[in-house]
């Protein structure tokens, strides 16, 4: 297959892939692959495919090389030199060189936008099923396409996504196993590596500092877990090991947020005592020095700590995005001004003014009741609100007994004498409808309703589900979703008030014509092949759509021609 | 809305009202007819302040000659300015109704800390170090050496009010903190003491209790406040602890080595002056000789500390021979100070009377009683004499001459202890005198006396009979209020046992077991999992805190608890306490929820609130006993069976109850607002405990709810949360717990009142 055209770069022998042995060829347009003893190339991809290459780890068993494809697929080549791990790392390296160089010559420029749309489809299985029935049947066009009928998925795309934030049990979710030789094994995952960096930063830039430079990833590790973040109660003070320097950085940087206050009066526990007087007056016991610090009290810090960490990393990364949790009408104001509390923190300016109004309306807040003023409705219009019908059911769910309902003995009674009186009635009732219908008629009826009868033709008794094979139910689901999707936009035009509404009511009409030419009417000459006695049945609704469509527009064209 | 309490026309600045705050003002209204005092309870979040402010406003304006000032006092900074706050509005509702502003003036003290607006001063945090630096900027004698030098520093803000504050009045209006603050940069005057001359005329006057019930303080600042004033303590429950330790002073080996270096330096001063300036000491000898009580007339920016005693107490006589020359009285002082010093020097516990102890003194050292009684003053005296500015470094000295003023004037209802060590470290000497006060109504006895009605209230007053009691007073009104509610909002618990049926007590005995603390922390890790938004427990003391912690963690309850909450726990210092606080906020107003561990007894249980969503279940864990082994909570004891027959055990549990009660209360603080109150030890279930707390809890504490496992008292909660989830509108409130003007006048005023106390 190789045509003599092709100038060969580089040939790498014992170049296994898949269990086979073979040759390995660099071209100057794709790289090859040829078992040994043939003359066949077995493996072979375009350079413009490849999108990226990946190469085994230093002090793998295994030398090997990976090329990934634009379209997922991928091939591992495995280096087997007989001179040994050394050859072969230099054969893979020879190979990966040469493919960093040219890779990016054949980098296919594909344009941002085109990838997006391509990732999007391919994510959402409706929409790219839309884009199959309407875009490759050149129903509408491709730009119509993502302009209209896909900009909720366009749209969706730009806001973005919110961060999730660090589970405040990270730490704990490590369980240790024991390895049955008196040690311990702990399981981390990317995840957690990440919510560590994320909460701790000081590790994070000890990490950065220590790895691989000093000792290997696990090394680090090994080194985290028996450090003071892990065992809470071990005092890192007297520990000399990595992360003593980061328990200081910890405690420093805890020590700052508390110098520069808080921002919340009701909060400031040191502010609340309103008398200076000196410490040796009153009964009180006094306050114990708190230098010593036993275990338990560092630790009790070390959980402080943790907690604030971890709800600051989820704060530092969007500040300016208040969740939304329906907690009360008054959390949200409460927390618009923790926002600039916050802030003003941060940018250390401490306005008088500001905290003055801050601090205002945190004892406004405080003293409103709510209930005591009036017209505070208004607040509560906007939200909808869950109104039940039965309260008592959904606090119980159903259970045995709450099917009997509670009555007072007298209600009852009222109830069972209005049953009663309504049986009497119904029966009087039944004596009536004697004079209705005769016997006679009414078993004609249903002779003539019974299969087999007059009224009755054309109808199998098989329902539809068994008639119907599952891939012409799916391709009438699609046509419903791609029939809908244009139906909806073309009933968006009316009342075309203005003229661009005109054109697209126009443009739609045409793009539903088109549809049905290529779309329904295959499917419905498919359906009379297949399955004659369904033929129109299952296509009745669509067409009546269509017609329902076709009558709106045609009506509207005469009028206006009647206009002018 | 315009209401009517007998015959007196209030105006209630909302458009609805709670029955129980119309029958909290026909007692009111009762006790001010009476010219007497009264102790009245009502939940909190049911608008006491409101309540209290909008019917004593009205009556000063009907009586203005009965009732001539209001005198609040609140016990945290924050109270207070949320009562400036809600006086605000009230004027405004005024205003709004008659379009005149109503001819009051309201007014707020708070400490130079507070209040102080010069530019460095103020930036000072530690309260004792801004009073001090004030002083030196502002004593009499500094001003005075400003008139012939003026590079003496001063303070602009001082001069530019002695200057021309005094003759103008404030015009009328409501002064929260930071609009004395603004006032005071707009005209140049010190808002400290422009609020300090105020107080004398304002209508309503805002501040903490200490500036009444400390004589120290109160000497100073309210000493001419009128008879016929109305005074509030609101937030009392804990009044009596405040009066206490407003006459009780320790003294350990710091204050004494302090104390002694500070008598050299007054005798080397003493000494320097008698060779620059002997005219200056021999004109204060010759004032005392003259029979002034005090050597110069203080002026307002001279007296930080007044005397320690109370001022029916103080002697109107001549300062003795002994102490008058500056030396001789130097020389007393240190012959004192040595005094105390081998006293410190005891192997074993000493408990004494103050007459014992005055005796002791006569025979061991020569010391009289009289001298002694005068030894606060003359030592002020001397102070300014010297001119000495910077009063901080004194305060060692000045605190035992405190207690040589106050050891000699009282012999009962006092004790003197020494303890050589502290029980928890019997091996570290660390010797400490207390001077303690065991009674209570001491202290408050001129507040009493004074002012012809005094108000206690609270949130959590019950067993009302208690305080009369302890305080030595004969209230005319005692009522107790419960709160009116559409729907059970909260929800009492005494969770008795575990799942694994072991009944869970932080008795003593048991408070160590393993099965009780892991019971402890099933329940919480529960509690985490079901309730939303912020959870707080309390534990009775910070070292309970810490084991249970420490056990927990070990015990793996930490990491469940992680897994549903964030965990942040108080600590025993209170900035970092703060911060965590703040951080515990941030994570329930993120919708994370979090748990808050805290003590009974702390400063988060006594001044934090967590409404609504912060605090949507309150554990106490265990009954928030008083360390019992305190030798001075034992003389206490002692002194309430003998003098007021007050037993041991039903103080105990008053004490313990009413902080529980402040606990759990913390999380309710309205009728829109629901909570979970879960107390967790089978001792809340006896008769005893149940029946002290407050009767607005105790209506919702049915029988059923009294002893519950973890897991029951779960499926309690769950189905209540459910409930209480319902949309809550205005409809189902009115005309149970919420009344407009019109139900209010069709239903006759004593089935309100009926309805609001429900015995």
């Amino acid at each position: 297959m190789t045509t003599s055209s092709e100038e060969i770069l580089l040939q790498v022998p014992h170049v296994r892939y898949k269990k086979g042995d073979g040759t390995l060829y660099l071209m100057d347009q794709r790289i090859a692959w040829m078992m040994e003893n043939r003359d066949t190339v077995s493996i072979s991809h375009l350079y413009s495919d490849i999108k990226t290459q990946k190469i085994s780890p230093e002090g793998k068993a295994k030398v090997q090389l990976q090329v990934v494809l634009h379209n997922g697929v991928s091939s591992t080549f495995h280096f087997i030199n007989r001179g040994g791990l050394q050859e072969q790392a230099a054969d893979r390296d020879r190979v990966k060189e040469l493919l960093q160089t040219l890779l990016p010559k054949f980098k296919r420029k594909i344009d941002k936008e085109l990838e997006e749309k391509n990732r999007l489809l391919s994510s959402n299985p409706a929409l790219l099923q839309l884009y199959k029935d309407l875009v490759m049947s050149e129903v509408v066009s491709s730009e119509e396409f993502w302009a209209q009928h896909a900009s909720q998925y366009t749209q969706a795309q730009k806001t973005q996504t919110q961060d999730i934030g660090v589970s405040g049990a990270f730490l704990a979710d490590i369980k240790p196993q024991t390895d049955g030789c008196n040690g311990l094994k702990y399981n981390i995952t990317a995840d957690i590596i990440e919510s560590i960096f994320k909460t701790y930063p000081a590790v994070k830039k000890k990490y950065l500092e220590h790895v691989p430079a000093k000792m290997s990833e696990a090394q680090f590790w090994t080194k985290f877990f028996q450090s003071h973040y892990f065992h809470r109660d071990r005092k890192y003070a007297e520990s000399k090991d990595l992360f003593t320097e980061c328990g200081k950085i910890d405690d420093q940087e805890m020590k700052k947020d508390i110098q520069t206050g808080i921002n919340d009066p009701l909060l400031d526990i040191t502010a609340f005592e309103d008398k200076s007087i000196d410490e040796c007056y009153g009964a009180q016991a006094e306050k114990p020095t708190g230098t010593i610090g036993t275990v338990s009290q560092a630790m009790i810090k070390r959980f402080n700590q943790h907690s604030i960490m971890v709800l600051k990393a989820s704060k530092n990364k969007q500040p300016e995005q208040p969740q939304q949790n329906g907690a009360d009408p008054n959390t949200n104001s409460s927390k618009t001004q923790e926002n600039n509390s916050t802030n003003s923190i941060s940018n250390n300016s401490s306005n008088n003014e500001e905290t003055h109004v801050n601090k205002k309306q945190r004892i406004q807040e405080k003293i409103t009741y709510n209930d005591l003023e009036s017209s505070n409705e208004n607040q509560n219009s906007s939200r909808s609100q869950l109104s039940l019908s039965k309260v008592e059911r959904y606090l119980h769910g159903p259970m045995p007994g709450a099917s009997i309902e509670h009555l007072l003995p007298n209600e009852a009674a009222t109830v069972n004498r209005g049953v009663l009186l309504e049986c009497r009635q119904w029966q009087g009732g039944r004596q009536l409808s004697n004079n209705l219908v005769s016997p006679a008629a009414s078993v004609g009826a249903l002779g003539e309703l019974s299969p087999g009868g007059a009224l009755m033709r054309g109808f199998q008794e098989q329902s539809l589900a068994q008639l119907v094979p599952s891939d012409i139910e799916k391709d009438v689901r699609n046509l419903y979703l791609s029939l809908c999707e244009l139906l909806n936009h073309f009933w968006k035009c009316f009342p075309p008030t203005t003229p661009a509404l005109e054109q697209k009511a126009i443009k739609m009409h045409e793009a539903l014509h088109k549809f049905q030419g290529a779309k329904l009417k295959p499917f419905e000459d498919k359906l009379i092949r297949e399955l004659s006695p369904l033929s129109h049945h299952l296509t009745k609704h669509l067409n009546q759509l269509l017609n329902a469509a076709y009558q709106k527009f045609n009506t509207w064209q005469k009028m206006k021609t009647h206009h002018r | 809305m315009k209401l009517q309490v007998d015959d007196l026309i209030v105006y209630f600045p909302y458009d609805y009202i709670y029955p129980e705050q119309y029958a909290y003002m026909c007692e009111l209204k009762r006790a001010l007819d009476a010219k007497g005092h009264c102790l009245l309870e009502m939940p909190s979040g049911t608008g006491k302040t409101t309540t209290l402010l909008s019917l004593i406003v009205a009556y000063m304006i009907e009586y203005p000659h009965t009732v001539r000032k209001l005198i609040y006092c609140s016990r945290t900074v924050p109270e207070i300015e949320k009562v400036m706050e809600e006086l605000k509005k009230l004027l405004d509702y005024y205003e709004k109704q008659d379009s005149v502003y109503p001819r009051l003036i309201g007014l707020v003290l708070s400490s130079r800390k507070n209040m102080c607006i010069h530019p460095e001063v103020s930036t000072e945090r530690e309260g004792k170090i801004v009073d001090s630096k004030c002083h030196s900027l502002t004593a009499s004698y500094v001003r005075e050496r400003y008139n012939y030098d003026d590079t003496t520093p001063v303070c602009q803000y001082y001069e530019g009010f002695s200057m021309d504050g005094k003759e103008s009045n404030l015009p009328y209006g409501v002064y929260s903190i930071d609009d004395l603050k603004q006032y005071g940069r707009d005209r140049n005057w010190c808002p400290y003491f422009l609020s300090r001359f105020a107080i004398i005329h304002a209508n309503i006057v805002v501040y903490s209790y200490h500036y009444l019930l400390d004589p120290k303080i109160a000497e100073v600042v309210s000493k001419e406040l009128c008879k016929e004033s109305v005074v509030i303590f609101d937030e009392a429950h804990n009044i009596d602890n405040v009066c206490i330790d407003s006459m009780s002073v320790k003294i350990n080996k710091r204050i004494i080595e302090k104390s002694t270096a500070n008598i050299n330096l007054l005798e080397r001063t003493v000494a320097e002056m008698r060779e620059d300036d002997a005219k200056k000491l021999q004109d204060e000898y010759q004032r005392l000789v003259e029979g002034l009580r005090d050597a110069s007339v203080a002026r307002e920016t001279d007296v930080i500390l007044a005397n320690p005693v109370l001022p029916d107490e103080i002697l109107n006589e001549v300062v003795p021979g002994n102490i008058r020359n500056a030396e001789h009285f130097v020389s007393f002082l240190k012959r004192f100070v040595e005094y105390i010093k081998t006293r410190l020097r005891v192997q074993h516990v000493v408990q004494e009377s103050p007459a014992g102890f005055l005796k002791d003194l006569q025979t061991k050292v020569c010391i009289e009683r009289k001298p002694l009684r005068f030894c606060a003053e003359r030592l002020a005296s001397l102070l300014r004499t010297l001119e000495i500015a910077d009063l901080t470094d004194f305060s060692p000295l000045i605190l035992i001459t405190h207690l040589a003023t106050l050891v000699s004037t009282y012999t009962k209802g006092f004790t003197i202890i020494v303890e050589p060590f502290d029980d928890k470290t019997p091996t570290v000497s660390n010797p400490i005198l207390h001077f303690c006060c065991l009674d209570s109504s001491i202290a408050v006895k001129p507040v009493f006396d004074r002012f012809q009605t005094v108000v206690i209230t609270s949130g959590t007053l019950s067993p009302l009979d208690m305080y009369p009691k302890i305080l030595n007073f004969h209230p005319v009104i005692m009522s107790s209020f419960t709160m009116t509610l559409a729907r059970p909002c909260l929800l009492p618990m005494i969770v008795s046992k575990g799942n694994d049926q072991v009944a869970i007590s932080s008795r003593f005995e048991t408070r160590e077991d393993i099965a009780v603390i892991r019971n402890y922390g099933q329940l919480l890790v529960e509690i985490a999992a079901n309730v939303p938004d912020g959870v707080v427990c309390f534990f009775t003391s910070y070292l309970y805190l810490e084991s249970v912690v420490a056990s927990w963690y070990d015990q793996g309850v930490i990491d469940s608890l992680q897994r549903y909450k964030l965990l942040f726990i108080e600590t025993q210092d209170s900035a970092e306490t703060s911060f965590a606080l703040m951080y515990y906020i941030k994570a329930c107003e993120s919708g994370r929820g979090a748990v808050l561990l805290s003590v009974a007894r702390g400063k988060v249980s006594e001044g934090v609130d967590f409404d609504h969503h912060l605090g949507r279940a309150v554990l106490m864990f265990g009954i928030p006993y008083v360390y019992t082994q305190s030798r001075i909570l034992k003389a206490r004891l002692d002194y309430l069976r003998d003098q007021f027959q007050i037993r041991e055990n039903d103080f105990l549990t008053f004490d313990a109850m009413r902080h529980a009660a402040q606990c759990v209360g913390r999380a309710l603080r309205g009728k829109t607002d629901y909570g979970i109150m879960i107390f967790a030890d089978k001792r809340f279930a006896r008769a005893d405990k149940r029946s002290k707390l407050p009767k607005w809890i105790q209506e919702h504490l049915k029988d059923s709810l009294c002893n519950l496992s973890t897991e029951e008292a779960v499926q309690i909660a769950k189905r209540w949360l459910r409930q209480m989830a319902q949309p809550f509108t205005r409809e189902d409130q009115l005309g149970v717990s919420l009344l407009t003007l019109e139900q209010l006048e069709n239903l006759e005023s004593s089935k309100i009142e009926k309805q609001a106390q429900q015995m």
